[in-house]
């Protein structure tokens, strides 16, 4: 679109919403900054500390943990998510009444509050009266996500594979949806393979979406708190403890103000940081 | 080959079903029944969970303040969202990238991050415990999102329906309000309907805003599973009817759901 006007009244109609975004966003994470180069000892005394916090939160071993819990984390739904979810998409019908029925289904989990999400796994998952538990035990596998870093992980990788692969469908499926069909009819009369008809109609169109939904599953499970809170609580030990979590138990558990603030700017920026690249890499050029 | 594609579908709904069937299933037993047995469906069928929870305020009051900030929230963010996408799909303004890049990054932030200067700000401004707190406060990952898919079904309009609207002598409020909106009005349906799901589910910041007056009903579980033991059927049928309002928003925007997910770029 570059027939837009040049009309700077366009400020007035940005203006709501840019004081009360600024005013969640700004002025919170002010608050954030001002604490990460103060020390406190309570009774509201402040100490100018300077860079301090960033150094310790940096060189601290229980957030390179932390961290990387978090990007394998984060690797892995990515990398079980996209292609799933791209699959799914491709099998669904494209017209009449079993796409609504379909979609409505497949939004299910994407609106269940997000604790519930956490709840509903861990009685799914309990191993003496859980439906999933009980069957790999009984299946002969050793399985108890309450004591076993391996079996919390594989649970709460299903729990959130369960939670957002539909996202990745929605999104890829209304990709495809806009490929006319005269594009199919074409490749059919050239004799295209699928694998064709996949590698050189349907990614070229899907890749809109799928950069909106890598973008959006990357930050979204960066920021992945409540439901492994509820699910493992960071356990067992702290076998689960992602950032957001570690983060939460520094700032409210323990409150200590300062290294939690260090340790949300530099996770932040992290965020930021990762999610320019992707978007960078991933976006069409423009003009193409 | 062809015949069996609709298999993947299936056994992928299939698949999202359990643990919803599980969640269904507990809310119908008995607390010593899902304790004592192992059983795919409720032996001794109960409803005490659900009247336990239609009777007693503090339970369906959590029901009443989460439905009173979410739509609350979706009615502020759609609202100043709307002039604001409509600026940057037509106008062209200084700094108009760079401010709609900051508001994306609002959608970035961790909820973890905010959650004790949050608490700070609003009890400063005396609205901590209100339906409008957590309102405001959703609205920092809310309306970015709202001027983002907006944006995008309105640069689906074309620009053509502005002009023609000035020549015909419409007003700028009259065309916005008489001509405009109902021309998108399936994309404001979509926009709601993200509004009211992430404020829906979103819970780390609503507990953090809330103690009593404005409790949202995912708070009050969590209270619960910590407090009186485990009460696990009365835990699955809350669970359980949290998830209803979710279905029947989804089922009224179910023909623009997919498009709506692309936040209108397709």
């Amino acid at each position: 679109m570059n027939d837009k006007t040049l009309n700077q009244k366009g400020w007035l109609f940005v203006l709501p919403v840019v004081v009360l975004v600024a005013f969640n966003a700004v002025i919170p994470l002010m608050t954030v900054v001002n604490y990460s180069v103060q020390e406190t000892f309570g009774d509201n005394l402040f100490f100018f500390e300077g860079v301090k916090w960033f150094q310790e939160v940096l060189h601290s071993e229980r957030f390179h943990a932390a961290l990387l819990r978090q990007l394998t984390f984060t690797g892995i739904i990515l990398l079980i998510e996209i292609p799933l979810g791209v699959i799914i998409a491709l099998a669904m019908p494209r017209k009449g009444f079993w796409v609504s029925v379909c979609l409505v289904l497949m939004a299910l989990p994407l609106l269940i509050p997000w604790n519930v999400v956490g709840a509903m796994w861990n009685i799914f998952a309990l191993p003496d009266i859980g439906l999933l538990g009980k069957t790999l035990n009984s299946l002969g596998l050793d399985y108890n996500f309450t004591r076993q870093p391996f079996s919390a992980w594989a649970t709460l990788i299903a729990m959130d594979v369960w939670h957002w692969t539909s996202l990745v469908v929605l999104l890829a499926y209304a990709g495809l949806s806009s490929i006319p069909d005269a594009y199919y009819q074409a490749a059919k009369i050239d004799g295209a393979s699928n694998w064709a008809v996949f590698r050189y109609i349907q990614l070229p169109k899907m890749n809109r979406v799928l950069t909106i939904a890598i973008l959006l599953r990357f930050m979204d499970s960066f920021n992945i708190y409540t439901e492994p809170f509820v699910l493992t609580g960071g356990g067992p030990g702290n076998a689960t403890t992602l950032l957001s979590i570690d983060l939460v138990k520094v700032a409210l558990g323990q409150f200590d103000l300062g290294p939690a603030a260090a340790m949300s700017l530099i996770y932040f920026l992290i965020i930021l940081l990762l999610s320019w690249i992707f978007y960078t890499v991933m976006s069409p050029k423009e003009g193409s | 080959m062809k015949k069996l594609t609709w298999l993947v579908p299936a056994l992928y709904i299939l698949l999202l079903m359990l643990p919803i069937y599980w969640l269904v299933n507990m809310s119908f037993k008995t607390t010593n029944e899902i304790l004592g047995t192992f059983s795919l469906w409720p032996n001794q069928f109960t409803l005490d969970n659900y009247i336990k929870i239609f009777t007693d305020p503090t339970w369906y009051n959590g029901y009443i303040n989460s439905l009173s900030y979410v739509i609350m929230n979706t009615v502020i963010s759609v609202t100043v969202a709307l002039p604001a996408a409509y600026a940057f799909s037509r106008y062209r303004f200084l700094g108009d990238k760079h401010l709609f890049f900051w508001l994306l990054t609002n959608r970035m932030a961790p909820a973890a991050v905010f959650a004790l200067p949050f608490f700070q700000l609003y009890s400063a401004i005396n609205l901590f415990d209100t339906y409008l707190g957590v309102a405001l406060a959703h609205g920092l990952f809310n309306i970015p999102l709202a001027v983002w898919i907006l944006e995008g079904f309105m640069s689906g309009v074309p620009k053509q329906l502005d002009e023609t609207a000035y020549v015909d002598g419409y007003s700028f409020p009259r065309f916005f309000t008489r001509i405009f909106m109902p021309t998108i009005a399936a994309g404001i349906g979509v926009t709601a309907f993200f509004c009211f799901m992430f404020s829906w589910v979103e819970l780390l910041l609503a507990k953090t805003l809330t103690s009593v007056a404005a409790k949202p009903i995912a708070a009050t579980m969590t209270r619960t599973a910590s407090t009186s033991g485990y009460e696990l059927g009365l835990l699955a049928a809350a669970g359980t009817l949290t998830i209803i309002p979710g279905a029947v928003v989804i089922y009224f925007v179910r023909n623009y759901i997919a498009k709506g997910f692309a936040l209108g770029r397709v």
